[in-house]
């Protein structure tokens, strides 16, 4: 039984086995390029995010999630068609933020869980815009529908997911 | 200072890879907008993923196909008569498209026009997408190795699908007309009208550029304009769906995609486009006539009753067994009414349907109505043969409908002015005109409009 205590001194860290700190993200990136074109609602999800948060969360410590958002938004850019480190630089950030917030929250209950998510998924798209559009000059449009539609379909994805990943965890 | 970075030891790190990731971003924004010097970590990117790609596109086709060829077969006899029939019908509206486009070659080539035509294209399977939910982009299964480049065109038998942006050696990324990044130059059907045709956040196409005070009516199609250079003129593009006045003096112009963008699985690439003067060619390969006389042998011969139905023409002015109008045909030319008819000999003319589509305009075969075309070749020839006398009762005088006198001028001349070009059957070559036109008219003149 993971201990959730919000005191710095008792909170507990997991760490995962090798296969599932790259098999998981590398199974959210493949999955997020394949199944849209079969369910095309799938497209609003964003697993790698997903998968960023939960492992920063998990670990609790800031330098593994910032590398860990890093390493996927990276892997993320590479397979699409803009300038590589848009998604990197974003979900370095969220990572580094998850981390910072499992630190110091209890975010092992579902509410929690879904508030956590839906506010890093839209931090994540605030930094994505800002820098697509100010970096790269990229010609995007927020749409306020879909980001919260988006949102929000992403924290309650997000929710059922945790739960199955929490089965990987290992205490340290 | 040490000990500053000790205490913010979490801080500086997160700031020290945020700083190489910008770094590393300004750096591919400064040398140039193509991805030619990331394509090493892309491409181990891509290999990393696609072979899985490939794999489950693979058994899941095989899957499908299994299924649906060996154990769901029901059903597939009376498609198959279906698309039977859909085919007859395409044929002779082939026809009158191809007279169409016939003369407008002719007078393209008159005005020194240049056109784009496909010469060569690559079919390839979508694999799957970049993995980016603010990106429109997809990959397919074809790459270097079968020639293709960036910014070859991509579409579908529906229309426009997008661009290659990326090309690896088996694989290559397909920006999607619906990207946010994306434009092509589109222009409306009907009144010309142009713009550019662009995605949104949701996915969704709009034409932009298009002022307030311009009429565009929903259901409108649009088609590629060639403007772009990358997509060749009249690719079906859109239909546009919504028009609503937009921010400042320009039109919201939203366009429902004539590809089903997410959906497509299969692709052609264009990747080779020729650019020639079009060459008026003498005449269509395939004649209507061609094609009604394959249908004859199934027709039962019933020549009185067919002169009966043609009875109540007699309001016109004609007798029973007055077969024959040639000026409904449009020109008034009798040779080709009856050539064009190609029926047996006492059976009839002038096939005009009163609510009928005009099939084949300038071919000669005027007034075949595709929509009431019956189910097999031999009741479909039968009824409209019966349909002649309808054809024939046209208050006018003449067998054809006003829809169907409406036709091009050069109908009847197209046939009758082709004599290395019968039908096919001699016996219904044979005109059967009994009676002459009721309103003689002019007869076409070679050098009419083809």
């Amino acid at each position: 039984m993971p201990i959730t205590y919000t005191s710095g001194e008792q909170i507990e860290v997991y760490r995962f086995s090798i296969p599932v700190t790259v098999g998981v993200p590398l199974l959210a990136l493949f999955l997020q390029a394949f199944l849209p074109r079969r369910l095309t609602f799938l497209s609003y999800l964003d697993l790698p995010l997903l998968v960023t948060i939960f492992f920063a969360m998990a670990r609790r410590n800031p330098i593994s999630g910032l590398f860990t958002g890093a390493a996927i938004g990276l892997v993320q850019d590479m397979l699409g068609p803009y300038p590589i480190g848009i998604y990197g630089i974003a979900k370095t950030v969220v990572g580094y933020g998850a981390s910072s917030l499992g630190a110091k929250l209890d975010v092992e209950n579902a509410g929690a869980r879904l508030l956590v998510t839906l506010g890093f998924y839209l931090v994540h798209a605030a930094v994505y815009f800002t820098v697509a559009r100010g970096m790269v000059n990229l010609t995007l449009n927020w749409s306020w529908s879909r980001g919260i539609l988006a949102g929000f379909a992403n924290a309650v994805v997000g929710v059922l997911l945790y739960f199955v990943l929490d089965k990987f965890k290992q205490r340290t | 200072m040490e000990s500053v970075l000790g205490r913010y030891r979490n801080l500086t790190i997160l700031v020290g890879v945020l700083f190489l990731q910008v770094l590393g971003l300004a750096v591919q924004v400064k040398r140039s907008a193509d991805a030619e010097h990331t394509r090493l970590i892309r491409v181990w990117a891509v290999n990393l993923i696609t072979p899985f790609e490939r794999g489950l596109v693979w058994a899941q086709n095989g899957s499908s196909n299994l299924w649906h060829n060996y154990f769901f077969l029901r059903g597939v006899r009376a498609e198959n008569r279906q698309l039977k029939e859909q085919i007859e019908q395409m044929r002779l509206e082939q026809v009158r498209l191809s007279e169409d486009a016939i003369q407008a070659h002719r007078l393209q080539s008159l005005l020194a026009f240049k056109e784009q035509f496909i010469a060569k294209t690559v079919a390839a399977q979508v694999i799957g997408t970049s993995g980016m939910d603010l990106s429109r982009s997809i990959y397919i299964d074809k790459g270097d190795n079968a020639g293709l480049k960036p910014d070859m065109a991509v579409i579908t038998v529906g229309g426009i699908v997008g661009k290659v942006w990326i090309v690896y050696p088996s694989t290559s990324l397909v920006l999607m007309i619906n990207d946010q990044s994306s434009g092509v130059g589109a222009m409306t059907e009907k009144s010309r009208l142009q713009g550019v045709v662009r995605g949104t956040p949701n996915g969704e196409l709009i034409l932009d550029r298009v002022m307030s005070d311009e009429t565009v009516a929903p259901g409108e199609t649009l088609l590629s304009s060639g403007g772009d250079r990358i997509f060749p003129k009249g690719l079906p593009v859109g239909r546009v769906s919504k028009v609503s006045p937009g921010r400042e003096m320009f039109l919201n112009v939203q366009v429902k995609p004539a590809a089903d963008l997410s959906r497509v699985e299969e692709v052609l690439v264009v990747t080779e486009k020729q650019e020639r003067q079009p060459v008026a060619e003498s005449g269509a390969t395939v004649r209507a006539a061609d094609i009604l006389a394959q249908r004859l042998p199934s027709v039962p011969e019933k020549p009185p009753a067919v002169a009966r139905t043609a009875v109540p023409g007699g309001a016109t002015g004609h007798g029973p067994g007055t077969v024959a109008k040639p000026q409904g045909n449009g020109a008034g030319k009798p040779p080709a009414v009856a050539g064009t008819a190609g029926t047996s000999p006492k059976t009839t003319t002038g096939v005009a349907v009163p609510a009928g589509r005009n099939v084949a305009g300038p071919g000669g075969m005027n007034g075949i109505s595709i929509e009431e075309q019956p189910a097999t070749s031999g009741d479909a020839l039968k009824a409209v043969v019966q349909k002649t006398g309808a054809g024939d009762s046209a208050p006018s005088g003449g067998a054809a409908t006003p829809r169907a006198n409406s036709a091009k001028p050069n109908a009847a001349a197209n046939s009758t002015s082709k004599p290395a070009n019968p039908p096919a059957k001699p016996a219904t070559a044979q005109p059967n005109v009994t009676s002459p036109p009721a309103n003689p008219q002019p007869p076409a003149t070679e050098d009419s409009p083809h």
